[in-house]
This record gives structure tokens, C-alpha cells and sequence, in this order.
């Protein structure tokens, strides 16, 4: 990965329809992906980052603002001109052609002599492990050998950017992530900059480099996996990825009163009301008398396996959710209606804006 | 399996024989019985005033090609025939090939529309049907023949001084069939590109290919069987067209349809009526076996 930027939108803005009535399916949107990283665009569907990634296929042009690609303007280039492929959430394989023809297509479209053509299909068909496929009909293959061939006919001419949009919401469970892993080795073996949509979180945690999270046409955060899940930015950010507590506190000045009239330590940037986010499993729960602990009633235990759900109520009834590891017994020694002194884990507590 | 079962399927297996045996029926005596007498009347000699003498004789058969000079008792080249032959073949072809050229995009259009707005275009398509052909083909006719409304409207206008002489020419025969025709091109192509994935516009569009390689390397190919269905519609009766080229051709512009009724009206001549009509049905299979073929030629597609 390099510090240049593959793909740059600027102040981009798609509106759909005319007038009053028009949607704003992306409302002033800025993103720079850089050359190399595998960019994973997240959000509820209708948030814009299917648009965003039509814009960069070339398909939809924005209504305002500039994209870039290696820092030329590529806005108003039709898709057949721009070094960029994607991968289409229905894969839209030609039905009339075989597996190396469907993968040999874009190249001979680029008028690239044969030989290079057959060579470089029967790399593809190599590294997407379809070498025995490459005579059959797209139609005679499972979803997943599908998707492969959808990758491998948008790798081939080798572009600077490979979109993908939602392609694994087609595969079941096990296949979605075995394709997971298949693809960021693609992603890597391949060095090219890889923009993936979806709306699944555990997709876009586990296999990007970096993600923006989107809602409602606009970019609401964008850095690693790591970053966006410890230190989300908004309240949108922090309870789409992952599950999260919300509380509203009062900071006065290295502590924080909460709801409950509990006391914190917690260094607040400004006094006054603030909304705090924390994750479930950075709660600690002990015994009920012990010292500077917040009381709190267990209110139900929801049993996981790997994990039990603590669902808590505080002195005002704020609501919380623990969520503390099964011991090997399975049994927790919690009971529902009991008494617990709550803690967080330090560096647990965040900001959130609204 | 037990045996009782085994012979109840194989009961079943026969019943199912018996049920399909009025179709049999039909299609044998409806299909096949007027052909064998067709055939049959075609190896026969003609009678004077028409109808035919229970005599083997292959004059029918070789006075397709062959005419005998009277005056000198030898055979010539039946010129007419020849010409009246190539016409017909001719004709449908360029019938066939105007029909796709304005039916494909007239399909498009169609099958690109709202699904409400579809059912009332292919409505619209329909509309011709309700009215008789013979009907249709004179108001052709009107609007073609020398003070017919194009001529009056083009003079109006100062694009012609001397009104064009379209009527009762091979432009009429095909203009007409063109005309009578289109339908039968427009609603197999719509069907077959209603079925036609939009989506894979995009993805060829994304790999680089250029308008015309969309249309050549993915739509044509894809709804390939629409094309066949609506080319054999169209050639199939075009080569057979009887209304069309008596009402536009007036009788000189004759087409191999036209013959045939000569031979069995004025002309009096069954056995080459009946050996024309036979040359006609082997013209259309053999011209559909070759179209087939190539159509599916280049690559076997499953």
C-alpha cells in the first residue's frame, strides 16, 4: 500500500429526480482510497454507497462535484474508457458464453492479440482455481464457482480499481466465508485496489484495510476496522458496527454524572450534557457492596455459548447490556433479579456525537 | 419394485400412448393425407378442362423448368417460371430482412418500457390483426397507386413533379409484405428480449466493449432464438404469399403463390400445379435447414 490516492471523490453530489422532489442519494461526499488497500464502503441499504460506487464504474455521473482516478479526472469518462471492472451483486455472466470466454471477454473487447488473451485467461482461471471449468456453461456452475468467475472476467484486464458490489449476499453462511478469505488473498496476490460494498459489518471488519461507513448519502466516518469500532464518531457509527450501550451523562470537569447520579472518572473535552457509548463487553460486573461500583439489577441473561448477554437496569432505569464470557461450567452465577456493582474497563467510555 | 407396481407404470405407460392417439390421427390424415395427394396428382396427366387422367406422367414435373414450343415440338426454358421463382425468393428475403431491420428496434423499444406501458404497445402491435388482409392489402393499394395518397401528398409538397409508378411493381409486392408482415418479426423478438438481461448492458459496457460490440458480441447472440422464430415467420408465409402480390402485383408481378392458382384456375394444369406447390414446400425446407445451420452454425450452443 502507498500513500497515493487511487480513487478521489470531491464534494460529490448525486441527486435523483428534478426539483422538490429530488433524492439526494449522496449529499456532498468526500473520499480519498488509496492505491493498493482493500476500501470497504458500509452502510444500511439506500445510504448511497452503491451510487458512490456507480459513479466510479462510470454508469451514473454525480450531479456535482469531481471523481479521480491516479489524480485524472475520470467524472464524465463512459465505463468502456475507464481502467476500472466490477463486480456485479447479480455477477451478470453472459449466458451465451463458457467460463474462459466470459473471462476473456473484457480482453478481447481491449483488442488484445490472442495469444495474450488465451495466456492471461488461463491465469485467471488458475487463480480462481476453475482450470477444469473453463469449458462449461456459466449457468451449469454453483453460486460460488459464479462469483468466482464473475471475479476473475473483472481481474483480468487487469484495472487499477476493482469494484465490488455486494458480491457475497448471494452465498450462504460457510461459502460467504470461505469467499471472504479467497477474496482478500486475490486482494493481496493481485495489488490491486479493491472498493467493496456491503452492509454487512463482519464482512467489511474482517477483510478491509480501511472502511467508510455511510448512511443517508453521507459519509459518517472513515479509518480502520479498529478505529471505527474503539472510536466511533457518532451514534450512528457506534451501534452500526457492532453492538453498543448508549448513556447520557453531565461532565463537570474530569468526571461525568450519569443518569443514575452515579459518579465516573472520565476526562470530558466541555461541561454540560454529552452522550457516551460503550461496548458490552467492557463492562465488568463483581458484587453488589463493592467500592465505587454503580448498582445495577440484572434484568434478563440471554445465554450464547461463547457468551452471556447481562441485560442490566441502573438506579433510573437506564438500560444496559454486559456481555461476559461463558466459564466452562456454562453457568455465569448470575441470576436474574440480582444485584451486581458495575465497572467499566478502562478507556471504555467514549464520546459519540449525535 | 414389486411386479404388481411394475406393471401398473407400464399400463400407465400405455394409456398414455392411447391418449395421444386423436392427435396422431389428425395430424396424419390433416397433414399428411392432402400432401400424398398432392404428390400423387402431380405424377398424373392433366385433363382438358382441368382436373387430371388417371395416367403416370412426369410432364408436370418437367414443365416446371421445361416448356414445350408447340411449333417446333421441341422443349425450351421455361423463362417465366424461372423469373417468377427468383422473384418469390428474392422478395422474401428482403421482406425478412427490412422486417428485422424495423422490427428489432421496435421490440427493443417495447420491451424497455414500464411493464403497464409494454402491454399497450404490443397491444398497438396487434391492431392490424383485426382487420382481413385482403382489406389491408388494398388499403396499401390507396395509398400507393399512381393517384393514391403518397403520390398526391409527395406532389403537394413540390418533392415530385410526375407521381412515382410504384403500384404494380416488385417495390409494391414488397412494401406490402413488409407492411403485412412486421408483426409476426416484432412479437417473437420482443419475447425473446423481454428475457434479455438488461444488467449484462452494464457489465459489457464495464469491460470495455464499445456500443456496436454489445449489440454484436451480447445482445444478437443472446436472444439469437427470437431472430430464428421471427425470421421463419416471416420467410415461411412471404414465400407462399398469394393476396399480396395479385392485389399489389396485378397479376404481373407474379409470385410462386400466384402460379400455383394459375395452374389450377385459368391454366388448367393440375400436375404442375401440384409439382409447383411440392417445389415450393422444398424450397422452404430447404431454406429453413440452411438458415437453422447457420444460425447455430459457428458454435454449438446448448
Amino acid at each position: 500500500m502507498t500513500e497515493r490516492n487511487a480513487i478521489e471523490a470531491r464534494n460529490v453530489v448525486k441527486a435523483f429526480g428534478q426539483g422538490d422532489s429530488a433524492v439526494r442519494a449522496l449529499d456532498d461526499v468526500s473520499v480519498e482510497i488509496r492505491e493498493g488497500e482493500f476500501f470497504t464502503l458500509l452502510g444500511p441499504s439506500g445510504c448511497g454507497k452503491t451510487t458512490l460506487l456507480r459513479l466510479i464504474a462510470g454508469f451514473e455521473m454525480p450531479t456535482e462535484g469531481v471523481i479521480l482516478l491516479d489524480g485524472q479526472d475520470i467524472t464524465y469518462l463512459p465505463p468502456n474508457r475507464r481502467p476500472v471492472n466490477t463486480v456485479f451483486q447479480s455477477y451478470a455472466l453472459f449466458p451465451h458464453l463458457t467460463v474462459a470466454q466470459n473471462i476473456a471477454f473484457g480482453l478481447e473487447m481491449q483488442g488484445k492479440p490472442a495469444a495474450e488473451v488465451r495466456a492471461r485467461t488461463d491465469e485467471m482461471l488458475a487463480l480462481v482455481k476453475l482450470e477444469t471449468m473453463a469449458n462449461r456453461k456459466t449457468s451449469q456452475l454453483s453460486g460460488g464457482q459464479q462469483q468466482r468467475v464473475a471475479l476473475a472476467r473483472a481481474l483480468a484486464p487487469q484495472p487499477k480499481v476493482l469494484l465490488l458490489d455486494e458480491p457475497l449476499s448471494a452465498l450462504d453462511l460457510k461459502l460467504r466465508q470461505a469467499m471472504q478469505i479467497e477474496l482478500k488473498r486475490l486482494q493481496v496476490e493481485t495489488g490491486i485496489t479493491f472498493v467493496f460494498v456491503t452492509h454487512d459489518q463482519e464482512e467489511a471488519l474482517t477483510m478491509s484495510d480501511r472502511i467508510g461507513v455511510m448512511s443517508n448519502g453521507k459519509l459518517q466516518q472513515v479509518g480502520t476496522a479498529k478505529e471505527i469500532y474503539t472510536r466511533p464518531k457518532n451514534r450512528f457509527v457506534a451501534s452500526f458496527i457492532g453492538e453498543t450501550n448508549f448513556l447520557t451523562a453531565e461532565a463537570e470537569g474530569g468526571k461525568v454524572r450519569l443518569g443514575s447520579g452515579d459518579v465516573v472518572n472520565f476526562d470530558a473535552p466541555a461541561k454540560g450534557t454529552v452522550t457516551l457509548t460503550v461496548r458490552p463487553e467492557q463492562l465488568r460486573l463483581g458484587p453488589a457492596d463493592e467500592a465505587g461500583a454503580i448498582a445495577a439489577t440484572i434484568s434478563n441473561l440471554v445465554y450464547f455459548g461463547t457468551d452471556t448477554h447481562v441485560h442490566l437496569e441502573l438506579a433510573d432505569k437506564t438500560e444496559l447490556v454486559a456481555r461476559v464470557q461463558s466459564p466452562a461450567t456454562g453457568d455465569a452465577g448470575f441470576e436474574r433479579g440480582g444485584k451486581v456493582g458495575l465497572r467499566f474497563a478502562p478507556g471504555a467510555l467514549q464520546i459519540v456525537g449525535d | 419394485m414389486s411386479p404388481a407396481e411394475e406393471a401398473q407404470i407400464k399400463q400407465s405407460a400405455r394409456n398414455g400412448w392411447l391418449l395421444s392417439l386423436p392427435a396422431i390421427v389428425v395430424l396424419t390424415i390433416a397433414a399428411s393425407g392432402p400432401l400424398l395427394i398432392i404428390l400423387l396428382y402431380s405424377f398424373l396427366e392433366g385433363g382438358t378442362h382441368g382436373n387430371v387422367v388417371w395416367s403416370f406422367s412426369t410432364e408436370g414435373w418437367s414443365s416446371i423448368l421445361w416448356t414445350k414450343d408447340i411449333f417446333t415440338d421441341s422443349y425450351v426454358w421455361a423463362d417465366a417460371h424461372l423469373a417468377i421463382f427468383w422473384r418469390s425468393v428474392k422478395l422474401s428475403l428482403m421482406t425478412t430482412l427490412i422486417t428485422f431491420v424495423v422490427g428489432f428496434p421496435t421490440a427493443w423499444f417495447i420491451a424497455t418500457r414500464p411493464p403497464k406501458a409494454r402491454a399497450f404497445w404490443l397491444f398497438l402491435i396487434t391492431i392490424p390483426f383485426w382487420t382481413n388482409l385482403l382489406i389491408r392489402t388494398y388499403a396499401i393499394n390507396e395509398v400507393i397507386r399512381v393517384e393514391g395518397v403518397l403520390n398526391l401528398a409527395l406532389m403537394q409538397l413540390g418533392i415530385i413533379a410526375e407521381p412515382l409508378r410504384l403500384i404494380y411493381t416488385d417495390t409494391a409486392i414488397f412494401i406490402g409484405m413488409a407492411y403485412v408482415y412486421l408483426p409476426l418479426m416484432v412479437l417473437p423478438l420482443f419475447a425473446a428480449i423481454d428475457r434479455f438481461d438488461m444488467r449484462l448492458l452494464e457489465a459489457s459496457y464495464d469491460l470495455y466493449a464499445s456500443r456496436w460490440h454489445i449489440l454484436r458480441k451480447v445482445i444478437l447472440p443472446i436472444v439469437k432464438p427470437g431472430i430464428i422464430a421471427g425470421s421463419i415467420l416471416v420467410f415461411v408465409p412471404s414465400l407462399g404469399a398469394y393476396v399480396t402480390p395479385r392485389v399489389l402485383g396485378g397479376g404481373k408481378q407474379m409470385m410462386i403463390g400466384n402460379l400455383i392458382e394459375l395452374q389450377f384456375g385459368q391454366g388448367k394444369n393440375w400436375p404442375l400445379g401440384a409439382a409447383l406447390s411440392l417445389t415450393l414446400l422444398l424450397i422452404v425446407t430447404v431454406a429453413l435447414l440452411y438458415y437453422v445451420r447457420v444460425a447455430n452454425g459457428e458454435k454449438k450452443h446448448g
